[in-house]
């Protein structure tokens, strides 16, 4: 994975002792909330329902066993023990303290990480595909060019005050694990038929109050124009996205109102000046940062067999272990999601033991997902047993990737200053009413946003549940047929809301009557795609 | 009545004015009917607490109980780890938020 080179330090370094002085000022009273609150967000600080809250940039969702055992330090040095992994591939840290904040600041520094453009209206972290550098199906591995993204983006100061915060992801399959075409520019790393790589570009895709999804606004550009490409997309939406109105500033909009063929248009038109600038990366900084990529020392002629006496063990690999492109070894998903438990949440020990098995089993490497789980991507088959024990023994071997007790939920109104209701507890019913039919239902992804801001992806999730506000009283919309692979969808609303239990039991008899209804080998959203919504509603409502 | 409510602006911890200062606990919290700016505008200035703002509530038999969800998950904790709740022995304590 990428290491720092002396100016990746520097910058990371200075921008501690910045924020070091920006805090002391801020304390002694040299500056007012008023011109610090930028200045921490921009840091990625912000002031939550209990406390301040930090949120730590994983770029692309890669980590390495010595800075995940940081992050599980850093839980119990500044926090309380346990740290929470976003749908931004990201962590964030709940019981922050201002005042200790710099040094926090300097410890991730110490493992090449930082919270840098983790708010505002900036490029964020881009976000990539977990199982990158592992898949069998991928044309190349995408995360060289999503750190090629970081590093244009960081700091760019062009970009750094947009109409409104910019997510991108890059993926490099057909299969899209990223939710790639609800960024606001999503990157597909493809091969055309002469063999040569180029991006194709998504544009304009997002959830949030207005969800859309992106249109391809250019299907192949050669991968050596890739930067100057993204710059022309940034440009446009720099020079025209509204400031006039927070909720209709993302870029998703202006594709929208100007028409994907005239937001296009232009595009191309400064993607042609900007061509003449020069600003593409050298071929040879992409060259030295692919190096940083290049593949472990995979044993060869291993044997993909395994015993799968053990029942527990057997379902767990079924539900928890992908292909992986080189004989020998699996891709393994590390569930954050026990029965019951709170999504994306793990305690210090949790976070160093996973750091520990990435070193022992996983050539140093984990990925955050934007699930809220953790991928160990390169394990050999013939380890699998005895990570799956060591899983087992810290409550992290729960067998239920892609399945409804594998919720993404956001932190909801139990942490966030944002949300409406909670989405936690929901989650947590949930998991508990359907973990005896888990197995039996089949893939069925189930998301959980507490506001219209849809952290929690609740438009993408084959059932998706929004928590509103009503007159004080918390109220959770039902939402069904939603998406976020290469057949991207947005879920409908089914009808009136519920109360807390109320949701609950509207999932239960919704997948009640998946069961009763459904083909041979179809999943949830296959066969409300067959069928339509109106059966369904009559099954949740009567 | 009317309750003053913000941030620690050391450690961010949820605080209540309780007349004379900041108090962890919203039953310690004091009306300050229609005299909340001038309180704010003192106490942030002086750098007590950051992010103040005043509050609906009402006074039960268990005390000061603040009208919306969001501030009573505010004045407990996180209704999902009551271990983190100010009231951490009480594992019932988030009822009074609901």
């Amino acid at each position: 994975m990428y290491k720092y080179d002396q100016y990746d330090q520097a910058m990371v370094d200075a921008r501690v002792e910045e924020f070091r002085d920006q805090v002391r000022r801020r304390l002694d009273g040299s500056l007012a909330e008023e011109a610090f609150r930028p200045l921490r967000l921009m840091n990625g600080l912000y002031l939550q329902l209990h406390a301040y809250m930090l949120r730590v940039a994983v770029p692309y969702g890669t980590l390495n066993s010595v800075q995940m055992r940081a992050l599980g330090d850093i839980a119990d040095k500044y926090d309380r023990g346990y740290g929470h992994f976003t749908t931004r591939q990201n962590i964030q840290y709940n019981w922050i303290k201002l005042e200790e904040a710099p040094d926090l600041l300097a410890d991730l520094a110490k493992v090449e990480m930082h919270a840098i453009q983790t708010s505002g209206n900036c490029i964020r972290n881009t976000t990539s595909d977990q199982f990158a550098g592992a898949a069998a199906d991928e044309v190349i591995d995408p995360r060289p060019y999503a750190e090629l993204i970081r590093q244009w983006s960081t700091f760019h100061p062009e970009f750094s005050f947009l109409p409104r915060k910019f997510k991108m992801a890059v993926i490099a399959s057909s299969t899209d694990r990223a939710a790639m075409r609800l960024h606001d520019i999503g990157i597909e790393i493809v091969r055309n038929a002469a063999g040569e790589i180029g991006a194709a570009f998504y544009v304009g895709g997002g959830m949030g109050r207005t969800p859309m999804i992106a249109p391809c606004i250019n299907a192949f550009v050669p991968i050596d124009q890739m930067i100057t490409y993204s710059e022309a997309c940034l440009r446009v939406y720099n020079r025209y996205g509204r400031r006039d109105n927070k909720y209709k500033a993302r870029i998703k909009i202006l594709v929208h109102e100007l028409g994907k063929d005239e937001y296009t248009r232009q595009v191309e038109e400064e993607f042609a000046h900007l061509l003449t600038q020069g600003i593409e990366p050298p071929l040879a900084e992409l060259e030295r940062i692919q190096a940083h990529f290049a593949d472990p020392a995979f044993e060869t002629g291993l044997s993909d067999a395994i015993d799968r006496t053990d029942p527990d063990f057997a379902l767990w690999v079924d539900r928890n272990t992908h292909p992986h492109k080189q004989p020998g070894y699996a891709i393994v998903s590390i569930s954050l999601k026990p029965v019951g438990g709170i999504p994306g949440d793990a305690s210090a020990d949790q976070i160093r033991v996973m750091g520990d098995l990435a070193l022992r089993y996983s050539f140093d490497e984990l990925r955050v997902t934007h699930t809220q789980n953790i991928v160990l991507p390169h394990v050999k088959q013939a380890d699998l047993y005895a990570l799956w024990q060591v899983l087992q023994a810290n409550d992290l071997a729960a067998a239920n990737i892609d399945r409804i007790g594998d919720i993404i939920a956001c932190p909801g109104l139990d942490y966030c200053t944002l949300a409406n209701a909670r989405s936690i507890p929901v989650a947590q019913k949930i998991s508990e009413r359907m973990a005896a039919k888990e197995q039996e239902i089949g893939e069925l992804k189930l998301k959980i946003s507490g506001c219209i801001n849809a952290c929690g992806h609740h438009h993408a999730g084959h059932i998706g549940i929004l928590g509103v506000d009503r007159k004080g009283v918390e109220n959770y919309q039902l939402l069904l047929g939603g998406c976020e692979g290469a057949d991207t969808s947005l879920g409908q609303i089914t009808g009136p809301g519920f109360d807390e239990d109320g949701i609950v039991g509207a999932v239960e008899r919704a997948t009640d009557f998946y069961l009763a209804q459904r083909a041979d080998g179809e999943r949830f959203l296959d066969t409300y795609r067959r069928i339509g919504m109106a059966p369904f509603k009559e099954a949740i409502y009567g | 009545m009317k309750i003053l409510t913000g941030n620690d602006l050391k450690s961010g911890a949820v605080t209540w004015w309780d007349g004379t200062e900041w108090s962890l606990h919203v039953e310690d919290a004091v009306d300050v009917g229609e005299h909340a700016d001038p309180v704010i505008a003192r106490e942030q200035a002086a750098r007590r607490v950051t992010g103040a703002y005043a509050i609906d509530a009402a006074r039960d038999a268990q005390g000061i109980r603040p009208a919306h969800i969001k501030e009573r998950i505010r004045a407990l904790g996180p209704t999902v780890r009551p271990d983190l709740t100010l009231k951490p022995a009480d594992p019932e304590a988030g009822n009074w938020v609901i």
